[in-house]
Order: structure tokens, then sequence, then C-alpha cells
């Protein structure tokens, strides 16, 4: 098994300068601003997004081409690149961002293009200085040479890309949120609907919010073109996708490959097997949000419907593998806690019952939990995501509410014992 | 302190960037946390005249980012990752020594302004777990006695810039990937080194 590379080709093929526009150029770069800005046919661009299939890396998997095409017609609308990247395993953008700015500038380009736009923002996490600086030096470069700005290629088009940098909230990664927090205002999810900010976004105008990895495969697409993308994969998950592998692997990192292979296979290639050659207890597919799998599930197929059935989710491709001697009540503690720091505090099934949960395995842990506390622990969840079904019910404005709910049901449902084990033995009165 | 005529007019500079003026509010309170180290009342009162919102819709978002603070920081901000990745690779070990090297509990300020101790959630950093922040430039695989020695080094260095690869160097291990390309920029105060903020420096 090996990787595909079509997003991490430049970056592996000139590790010292792939991000200068020069180097980028001499491989083919912005080629494919070039040509679609000369055939000038935006229609013929949203065809070729459709016939990829490919669909969104930020999480939620929806058709990058469906969702370009349902954008409202409006005289201002505006491209928003999500790079607030924040969910625990997941470091993929980062690398775009960091070793290849110039890929995703081109695809903003041909996006803002095939759209009708001419202003497009992106939005990077806070904590991400470092990648925020490679950007926009690339960004200044490209105004240089004229592909930003006024008149881009002599086309008549313009387009200016500001790059704004977020301040440290996980909620900005929700497109709603990030929105408000691109306005200046509180990262706090709109309440739905309007269903897409295609319709009403940014300042209430029409607007596409689209995750780095995404509009990164643009260039790509259209150099070659998607019906060569769509035969990468398999169905449902075509092309290639960039997973970020850690937790107790000999070799972390981000590997881009075709969907289709099992966890089992991916961890053992390219994480080159368990430290100390210890079994996996569990693994996270997913991200933090997704519902674990067990050990002995790990032929699982890596694409979304697979995962879908399976009762987790791919979501934003972050892979989190925890070995036989994992402390799974700590480990599910860490996640929930996340949750409850991250909660806006909109909803109050959220608000509270995030903390709740938090305290409660927080006892656990510490050896000073209740023989209620399980039964506790999935009443509470209950109240967040009814029914503690796959996909969840919500009872909340956004997700981030039922995300919290899947390390517990993880827990209780493979490891019920090992939470049981630390809880005192239920007292018997009068003989029961 | 009130705003001096070169901080406002980068600030002027920042809005022009943006459709609407109040998209500048979070940069411009970056300005603040680089001046002050904190989001303070004089910052508030020439943010809200420059945007055109009331000092309480200033202070309304301030207060929901955990990148602005509050409160005074120390001149080296140290933010330890215990989400997921970080926690099952031993981050509680680093977090302790940290916090006994300064003797600092979560979100606490020593009483010479050097160090201010927080832990986070996750920093994208996760194939390199254990990882922190030295004011939001990337350490990646620090190691417990690592922890200790990057502190050691702040406290008797005292170096002006911060700069992620610097660190690395000298105190990092496993990366979530090759960084691959040199870099020398850094930040020098506790706001994120970004060239459109005007925080970014040069080593
Ligand atoms: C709580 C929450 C956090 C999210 N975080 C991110 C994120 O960090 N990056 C991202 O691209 N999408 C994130 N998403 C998904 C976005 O809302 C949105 O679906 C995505 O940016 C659309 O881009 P895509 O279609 O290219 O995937 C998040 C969603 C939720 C509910
Ligand atoms: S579910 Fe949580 S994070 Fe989402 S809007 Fe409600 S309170 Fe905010
Ligand atoms: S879990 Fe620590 S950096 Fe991601």
């Amino acid at each position: 098994m090996k990787e595909t590379l079509l997003l991490t080709k430049h970056m592996r093929e000139n590790p010292e300068n792939s991000h200068l526009i020069d180097v980028y150029e001499k491989n083919n770069g912005y080629s494919a601003a070039r040509k679609v800005l000369k055939d000038n046919n935006p229609g013929d661009v949203i065809e070729e997004i459709k016939t990829s299939n490919i669909r969104g890396r930020g999480g939620a998997g929806f058709p990058t081409g469906v969702k370009w095409g349902f954008l409202a017609e409006d005289q201002e609308r505006y491209l928003v690149i999500n790079a607030d990247e924040s969910e625990p395993g997941t470091f993929k953008d980062r690398i775009l961002l960091e070793r290849d700015p110039h890929q995703l500038i081109e695809g903003i380009i041909v996006t803002s293009f095939a759209s009708n736009i001419s202003k497009a923002f992106i939005y990077i996490r806070g904590e991400y200085a470092k990648p925020a600086r490679r950007v926009q030096d690339a960004v200044e470069q490209a105004y240089e040479k004229g592909y930003l700005g006024k008149n881009i290629f002599d086309s008549g088009k313009d387009l200016d890309v500001v790059v704004h940098l977020g301040a440290g909230a996980y909620i900005c990664g929700e497109e709603t949120a990030l929105l408000n927090s691109l306005e200046g205002r509180r990262g706090e999810p709109r309440l739905k609907p309007p269903y897409f900010p295609a319709v009403k976004g940014l300042y209430n105008k029409p607007t596409l919010v689209n995750n780095v990895e995404t509009i990164s495969s643009v260039p790509w697409i259209i150099n070659n073109s998607g019906k060569d993308y769509a035969k990468l994969g398999v169905e449902g998950s075509t092309g290639t996708r960039i997973f970020s592998l850690s937790g107790h692997v000999n070799n972390p990192g981000n590997f881009e490959i075709e969907m289709g292979c099992s966890f089992g296979e991916f961890i053992d290639t390219f994480g080159n097997g368990i430290k100390e050659n210890k079994a996996v207890k569990a693994y996270i597919p997913g991200g933090a949000s997704a519902p674990w799998f067990t050990g002995d599930q790990l032929d699982i197929k890596m694409t979304i419907d697979d995962v879908a059935n399976a009762g987790s989710m791919l979501g934003s491709g972050a892979v989190v593998v925890m070995d036989e001697d994992t402390n799974l009540v700590l480990a599910a503690k860490s996640i929930v806690s996340f949750f409850a720091h991250e909660s806006c505090g909109q909803c109050t099934p959220c608000r509270e019952g995030t903390t709740w949960l938090e305290m409660i395995l927080d006892r656990i842990a510490s050896g000073r939990g209740r023989t209620s506390d399980i039964d506790l622990l999935l009443d509470v969840c209950d109240n967040i995501s009814p029914g503690l079904t796959w996909p969840p019910q919500m009872t909340t404005i956004c997700p981030l509410g039922p995300s919290a709910v899947s390390p517990i049901t993880s827990l209780m449902g493979s490891f019920r014992e090992e939470v049981e084990s630390l809880l005192p033995k239920k007292v018997l009165i009068n003989n029961e | 302190m009130s705003w001096d005529s070169k901080l406002i007019d980068r600030a002027k500079e920042i809005i022009e960037l943006y459709p609407q003026k109040r998209s500048a509010l979070g940069p411009l309170l970056y300005l603040a946390q680089e001046k002050e180290g904190y989001i303070d009342d004089d910052s508030v009162v020439e943010i809200s005249k420059l945007i055109g919102i009331t000092e309480v819709q200033v202070r309304s978002v301030a207060s929901f980012y955990t990148m602005y603070k509050q409160e005074p920081s120390g001149k080296y901000l140290l933010s330890v990752c215990k989400s997921i990745s970080c926690e099952i690779n031993n981050s509680r070990e680093v977090i302790d020594n940290i916090k006994e090297f300064t003797g600092l509990a979560n979100n606490e300020t020593d009483i010479e302004s050097t160090f201010t101790f927080e832990e986070v959630e996750c920093i994208g950093a996760c194939g390199g777990a254990p990882a922190v922040q030295v004011n939001y430039e990337t350490v990646e695989g620090v190691t417990p006695p690592k922890a200790l020695e990057l502190c050691k080094y702040l406290k008797e260095e005292v170096p002006e810039v911060i700069v992620a690869d610097d660190l690395q160097d000298k105190f990092g291990g496993i990366k979530s990937f090759d960084w691959a390309i040199e870099d020398n920029s850094g930040t020098s105060s506790t706001a994120p080194g970004f060239q459109i903020i005007g925080t970014s420096e040069e080593k």
C-alpha cells in the first residue's frame, strides 16, 4: 500500500522551498487558474467539480459541486476558507497552509471565478500563527505577480484575499460561528434555517464556506479532470484524502491516500505499528467528535459511507490510536473536557450537560465514583442527544453538544466493565 | 495607556481590509494584547471608538475567546496541550514539570511577570504530542525533561523574539510532519506573530 500524492506532491518534491511562488509556478503552478480565466466559462468549472464528486473535507462531507451550485445570486458574494482546524487529532490543514500555500490560493482563484466572487477570506485559527504568516507571505507574492488584486491574469476580473486570524475557539470551525467571528462577534453558531451560508452568510450575503483541503484539491481537478479525480478512491469517497494519524503509533503524521483501505492496514503501513508492539484497544476514526471503534474493528474501510454504516464518522480525517494500556476513562474525560471547554454556551443541554459529564467522569477516574454514575452519565447524554442514536438527534443549535456524547456511548458500549471496575460495588440490602 | 497615533494608523489600515468595520475587532484586540499583554480598559475605549460599537460589545467579544487575555500576562505565555493525543502521550507529566518549575497553577502569572502558564485544548500538533506553545509558537514532541529545559532557557536567556523553529531545534522532538522550510519569523509579545496585525518579527 502506498500514498497517492495529489495535494502533497509539490511539497514533497520541493521540500525546502515549496512555499515560493516561482517554485510553485515552475511545477505547473497557477496553470489551472490561468486556464479557467482564459476559457472564461464558470459553468464548466462547476461541472468539473461536480463530476469529480469531491465531498467537503471539513467534516460533514457535503458534495462540493452541489454546494457551489446553490450559491444564491447577488452582487456581493463571498468565499470563506475554513482554516480553523481545531478538532483534536487533526493537523492536515496545517501542512497544506505551511508547505503549499499557493495551491490553496490557486484553488481560491478558481473557486472565486466559478462563483463570481471578488472577495475571499482565509480564516485561520489564532494558534496557527506560523502557518498564517506563510499564507500571508504567499498572498503578497500573488498580489505582486498580478494573480490577486485588480484585473487578475489580465482577465478583467478582480479578486481580493484577506487572511484573518481567529482567537482560540474551536466552535468557530462551525461555519456559521466562523462567519459571526469574522464579522467581529462572539463565535456563536447561528440558528438554522437558513441552513446554508450559500443563501445567507457573511454580512447576510451569499457565502461559500469550504475547508482548506477541499479548496486545495481544486487545482488538480482542473488541471486533470473531474473524471480522473473520480477514478481515484471509491464511489462516494472519490479522490485522495490527507489523514492525520496520532496517538500510540510509532510513526505519526499526515498521509495522503485514496480512500478505501482498512484502518488496520493504514495504521500498520504508515503508523509503522503500535509503540512497543502493543495491541490496539480502541481508535477514533475521524476526530474527537467521532464515536470510537475497538481493536476488533480494524478491518473497517476508510470511506465516508463505510465508517458511517459502522456507527461513526470519517469526520476531519483524524485517526487517533489508543493501545491496550490506555486508561479509557481518562481518554473519554479528556475529550468531554474539550467539548465542555469549547461549548459556546447558547444551549442549556450543551453548556450544562458537558460540564456535568466532565465532573462525573472526573470523580469516576479519581476513584470517587458512585454506583449510579453510569446511569447518570447516560441520562445526561440522553438530554443532549435523545435516544443516543447515530447519527445523533439534537436538542441543540449545533452538533458540538452531541459530539461530547460520542466518547461516553463508546465507553459504555464496548468498555463498560472498565468503568464499572472503578465504581464501588452495588450494596445488597436485606440479602436482596 | 491610550493609543498613540502610530497605533491608531495601524488600526485604521486593518479596518480598511474589511467590508464592514466591525470585522476588524479581532485583529484590533490583538493590538491591545501586544501592547499591554492583555485587553486593558483604555484599549477597549479606543477600539470601541475606532469601530463604532459600544465598550460592552467590545468586552463581550474579547471575553469569548481564549487568546484575548482579560488579565496581564507574563512575557512568555506557556500553553500546554491536554487534548486526547497529548493526554495519552504523557502531557500530564509535561504539565506537572512546568507547574513545578514556575510555581504556577493553570492560568496564573508569576510575580516577576516572566511566565503565564495555561493548559489548552488541541493546538493542531497531535502527531508531535505532547505539544507546547510559547507565545503561540509551536514546539512539538516536548518530553517532560525538555519542558524543564525550555522553561530554564526562557528564564535565563530571556530571548526577545520567540521563533518556533528555534525552540523546536533546542527543545522539541517528534513532529507532526517535516517542517522542511527554514523559518526565522516569530513574535515578541503574547499576541500571535502575524504581519497584518504588525506583530510578526524576524529573529
Ligand atoms: C463544532 C464544529 C466544528 C467544525 N470545525 C471545522 C474546522 O475546524 N474546519 C473545517 O473545515 N470545518 C469544520 N466544521 C465543518 C464546517 O461547519 C463546514 O461544514 C465546513 O467548513 C465546510 O467545508 P467543506 O464543505 O469543504 O468541508 C466544523 C463543524 C462543527 C459543527
Ligand atoms: S450545541 Fe453547544 S456549541 Fe453548539 S450552539 Fe449550542 S451551546 Fe453552542
Ligand atoms: S491533541 Fe495535543 S496538539 Fe492535538
